[in-house]
């Protein structure tokens, strides 16, 4: 078959499963745009920004599993994908950017919105590929599709000059990828699944800490079969929310900076983590010299340079977590330990996650009442900073994988764009975009893309006037000292409704808590709440950034004690 | 639990890596990016067609070494990465130097030259270039040798490294350590 390059990439796409795309059309990508009036099974979604075309496939990739896929033209549209790109490659997900480049005759000549794509995304991309010949166009499509979604998910850029999308060459697409230097690990070494099993069978106080990696490899029966039969409390980090049922008698929320308390001093007690699928990232671990300092650690992760990179592991498992957790737990006896749970619970009791100060509206109280009109059965999708923090303590998860947040690369603005193509990918879940009002103003212009095609997201602002973590790090560490920090500014958030013909209300009082959520999760369409919460209300816990749990600020009162850290 | 170690010793490291565009930028931007200490960098041809052979000099602990090598493995281009540090292994530079001379001083260099059985390969009305092979020991110690007479320009290749007996440096067997077991094994040190 004889395709010209743009029509490659389109059926290459169709031929890949994608059914959606995300972007923003220029003179350099423009041979594709006008070729997919003949592949009509491609729906292309116009977005506002291509930073939000970016997210918008990560939210797309996180709901559904698949690959998502953002298009963006040469130059300012390509840098304009470098925060999804980075985002995606922090937090492991599926996705496949392509952008137009100059025509290849002119590469290099510092032409019209020229700029080096695949060097500025090399860090930040899983692979990346400049299409020098439209011949190569269907085996770097496959291939870029197959690194993309294999062993540890990222994002793969293709970037495009403008005549290799015009020329003509024969299309033939491979029916398979064969890439020597590509062969992700799926199954656990043997001997090292039996090492675990043995470790597992003396702890006393285990844990599981559950990440991302889980819920990527779908592992949801294999972590609880796993948690049951061996008793074994889990904690989930971040990214991990979802990989286990929050109402479970085992589940024990969030580690690390902002994670309950308790799970800090259990942490502290364990004499053995197990780590599934998650990074022992810094916001988790504290200074690393403190944390778990009487544990033993087994790692399981799909990424052999995870393990032991951040913390000393004694049984490391390099594998797919649903494999591996499968074989696992056929090992792992049948136990009970009673006095350990009856530890955990005292430390439950003793160390209660805060519900707020009670001034004013809380912004507890409105992820509570989320949860609870719910269900706690809402996709959920968040930005960056104290609403995402409260989110994730106080929303009880029951459905798997329906957390969708910026975990690593922490990306203010990301509530928006990825809520919308996340409600793309599941048209008949509840969306939920929990928001800040500092990262809401930094990507509300894709309002006008949900309203183009009724994208039913509710978005619940978490409005506080500020960017309300940096005022707490001010607070807490800087003498209080509010630099930069309040908006002072910010819109009516429901004019701004309205000027998209989008349905909103204010809410000021927990009494309306309720009902406004009740209402907007009725409305046929995107509905906006704006909660004017409590501006001074702070995340507690909050384990200071480098410092071990011995320093974790629990409460107001906790600051006190720390005087000497400002 | 301890933290990990990031002091040590040099290693030399090689990767067999598909000769593609902006595979040296993948490979030195990982190094930049991470914070590893690269000294020596030198790449060529390997046997096969379509495949380089790179060799590093890295500076750092076990960490490092452990990191560089998983690392590098995760770059889609990067076939094999061996660390020949601790095998047997044959390790050579190769430098020119270009040395000021005239007719007076030129039989004292090239006596100098013959002990380290170098050569001249180019002689000049008030210059000679020297090339001389060996470890970088070897070289230094030409340099500082020659120093007295001016050396006005010095180009080194960095090290290339190949392991001795049957097995082709980073091979599959000669890697099997590191490729296979690496992952099962007691990894941070």
């Amino acid at each position: 078959m004889r395709l010209n390059g743009a029509q490659m990439v389109c059926e290459s796409l169709v031929r890949e499963g994608t059914d959606i795309m995300f972007g923003l059309p220029g003179g350099a990508i423009l041979p594709l745009y006008q070729t997919l009036p003949e592949y009509p099974q491609l729906r292309h979604i116009l977005v506002r920004h291509e930073q939000n075309a970016g997210h918008a496939a990560d939210g797309y990739a996180r709901a559904s599993g698949k690959v998502g896929v953002a298009v963006a033209t040469s130059g300012p549209g390509a840098t304009n994908l470098v925060t999804p790109l980075a985002t995606a490659m922090m937090d492991s997900v599926p996705m496949v950017a392509i952008t137009g480049q100059v025509p290849r005759a002119a590469i290099g000549r510092d032409a019209f919105q020229e700029t080096d794509t695949t060097g500025i995304t090399l860090p930040i991309t899983k692979h990346n590929y400049l299409v020098m010949d439209t011949a190569d166009i269907p085996r770097i499509m496959s291939e870029a599709f197959h690194i993309a979604r294999t062993g540890r998910p990222g994002p793969v850029l293709i970037d495009l000059p403008r005549d290799v999308l015009t020329e003509s060459a024969d299309f033939d697409y491979p029916d398979h990828v064969d890439l020597p230097s590509y062969k992700p690990t799926m199954e656990g070494h043997g001997q090292m699944i039996k090492r675990a099993a043995q470790l597992i069978a003396e702890s006393q106080r285990p844990l599981l800490m559950v990440g991302h990696g889980a819920i990527i490899s779908g592992a949801f029966a294999e972590v609880r079969e796993m948690a049951e039969k061996a008793q074994i409390p889990v904690i989930t980090t971040l990214l991990g929310i979802g990989s286990f049922s929050g109402e479970h008698i085992l589940s024990m929320g969030m580690p690390g900076m902002h994670g309950q308390a308790y799970n800090n001093w259990a942490i502290d007690r364990a004499d053995l983590i197990i780590g599934v699928g998650m990074r022992f990232d810094d916001r988790v671990t504290g200074r690393l010299s403190a944390f778990a300092p009487q544990a033993k650690v087994i790692h399981i992760d799909i990424d052999p340079a995870e393990v032991g990179k951040n913390v000393r592991v004694t049984v490391p498992i390099v594998g797919d977590a649903k494999r591996v957790l499968h074989a696992l737990a056929k090992q792992v006896e049948q136990v009970s330990r009673p006095e350990w749970i009856a530890e955990l619970d005292a430390l439950r009791a003793e160390h209660p996650l805060s519900s707020g100060q009670g001034n004013g509206l809380r912004p507890q109280h409105v992820v509570r009442e989320l949860s609870s009109v719910t269900d706690g059965r809402a996709i959920v999708v968040t930005g960056v900073g104290q609403h995402q923090m409260w989110a994730a303590q106080h929303y009880v998860f029951k459905e798997p994988g329906s957390w969708i947040t910026s975990g690593g690369l922490g990306t203010m603005g990301f509530e928006v764009p990825a809520a919308m193509g996340a409600a793309f990918a599941q048209p008949n879940r509840q969306v939920w975009s929990i928001a800040g009002d500092g990262g809401f103003q930094m990507t509300m212009s894709e309002l006008a893309t949900i309203v183009e095609h009724n994208v039913p997201v509710k978005f619940a602002i978490l409005n506080n006037n500020n960017l309300g973590l940096v005022r707490q790090l001010q607070d807490l560490f800087y003498g209080g000292s509010r630099v930069a920090s309040g908006y002072t500014g910010n819109p009516d958030f429901v004019k701004i409704a309205e000027a998209y013909g989008i349905w909103a209300t204010h809410v000021t009082d927990e009494p309306q808590v309720r009902a406004a959520i009740e209402e907007a999760a009725a409305v046929d369409g995107p509905a906006i709440i704006d909660f004017h919460v409590e501006p001074e209300e702070n995340v507690y816990p909050h384990v200071p950034a480098g410092e071990s749990v011995f320093e974790m600020i629990e409460s107001p009162a906790g600051r006190e004690a720390l005087s000497w850290l400002t | 639990m301890a933290d990990v170690s990031l002091n040590g010793r040099v290693h030399t490291i090689t990767a067999l890596v598909h000769d593609r565009p902006g595979v040296l930028a993948r490979v030195a931007g990982l190094f930049s990016r991470r914070g590893f200490n690269i000294s020596s960098l030198a790449v060529g041809h390997s046997e096969t067609a379509g495949l380089s052979r790179m060799t590093f000099v890295v500076e750092g602990g076990d960490w490092v070494v452990e990191q560089v090598t998983k690392q590098l493995y995760k770059l889609i281009d990067v076939v094999r990465v061996t660390n020949i540090s601790s095998e047997s292994s044959v390790v050579r530079e190769m430098a020119l130097l270009k040395v000021k001379s005239n007719k007076d001083n030129r039989a004292e260099i090239m006596q100098i030259v013959d002990i380290f059985r170098a050569g001249i390969v180019d002689v000049g009305k008030d210059t000679v270039i020297v090339e001389v092979t060996g470890d970088e020991g070897k070289i230094d110690a030409l340099i500082k040798l020659l120093q007295p007479f001016g050396v006005r320009e010095t180009m080194r290749t960095g090290r290339i490294a190949m392991t001795r007996g049957g097995v082709a440096t980073g091979t599959k067997q000669a890697a099997a350590a590191a490729a296979q077991s690496a992952p099962d094994t007691e990894v941070v040190p």
